[in-house]
């Protein structure tokens, strides 16, 4: 099974997860991620300053589209019970989650690998892009080349 | 055909999408960024620093140098940063 939901709505990790696990009680092994919001700007531009809100805008459509592909890649080479992807667009505070990874298997290997490289590509393929906004104003964040060059671990 | 515009793409066009129809000697995505910069304005601050810019042709990533022959949607945008 494999599941992408890209919303607006905030979530609870905590719950996503608990019912993911309900529902996959032959995996021994379930590995997550969240991505949440920091709350300072990371950038190069005034780097530290603090951040009171952030909007993730995203190609609707494509988006979904780039994380299922990514999702079946998984799918495609490990053996994996089941895939959860949940990514946030528009308004987010900080400490929101905006991205949960669970991948469930058989072992930790398999979970543990394909959770990573699923975050991985997602990285570098999912269109979505971050406006900082802080009190000194509001700022793209760019994308970092240490995010290609782990993505790149992945090519076969 | 649809054009598409993302973050700061978008803001120094001043437009999220558009609909436009290229002359036929527009073959690939970069012509057709050449073409758009030509409007000047914010296209042509948008399309100069053609390094920064990524596309996808019916929600695709591609290379610069894919035809739009027959292509639906084109879109532009800064290299992604989700996750």
């Amino acid at each position: 099974m494999t599941t992408v939901r890209v919303q607006r709505e905030a979530f609870d990790p905590g719950r996503e997860i608990n019912t993911f696990c309900a529902r996959n009680p032959i995996s021994g092994g379930i590995a997550t991620f969240i991505g949440q919001m920091r709350d300072f700007r990371g950038t190069s531009r005034s780097a530290g300053e603090p951040l009171t809100a952030m909007t993730l805008e995203h190609y609707a459509g494509m988006a979904e589209r780039e994380i299922a592909e990514l999702a079946a890649e998984a799918k495609n080479r490990w053996t994996l019970d089941d895939l959860l992807v949940i990514h946030r667009f528009g308004d987010v505070a900080p400490g929101d989650a905006i991205v949960l990874v669970a991948v469930a298997a058989t072992h930790r290997g398999e979970a543990f690998a394909a959770c990573a490289f699923v975050m991985d590509w997602l990285k570098t393929k999912a269109p979505f892009w971050k406006k900082e906004i802080g009190a000194d104003g509001a700022a793209w964040v760019e994308a970092r080349t240490s995010d290609d060059l782990q993505a790149a671990k992945w090519d076969k | 055909m649809k054009l598409l515009y993302f973050a700061w793409v978008k803001e120094k066009i001043g437009l999220s999408t558009e609909n436009v129809n290229p002359p036929p000697e527009v073959a690939t995505v970069a012509g057709l960024m050449d073409w758009l910069a030509k409007r000047g304005g914010g296209y042509a601050e948008a399309f100069t620093e053609r390094a920064l810019i990524k596309a996808a042709v019916d929600q695709v990533h591609v290379p610069l140098n894919t035809t739009i022959n027959g292509a639906r949607e084109v879109a532009f945008f800064p290299p992604v940063t989700g996750g």
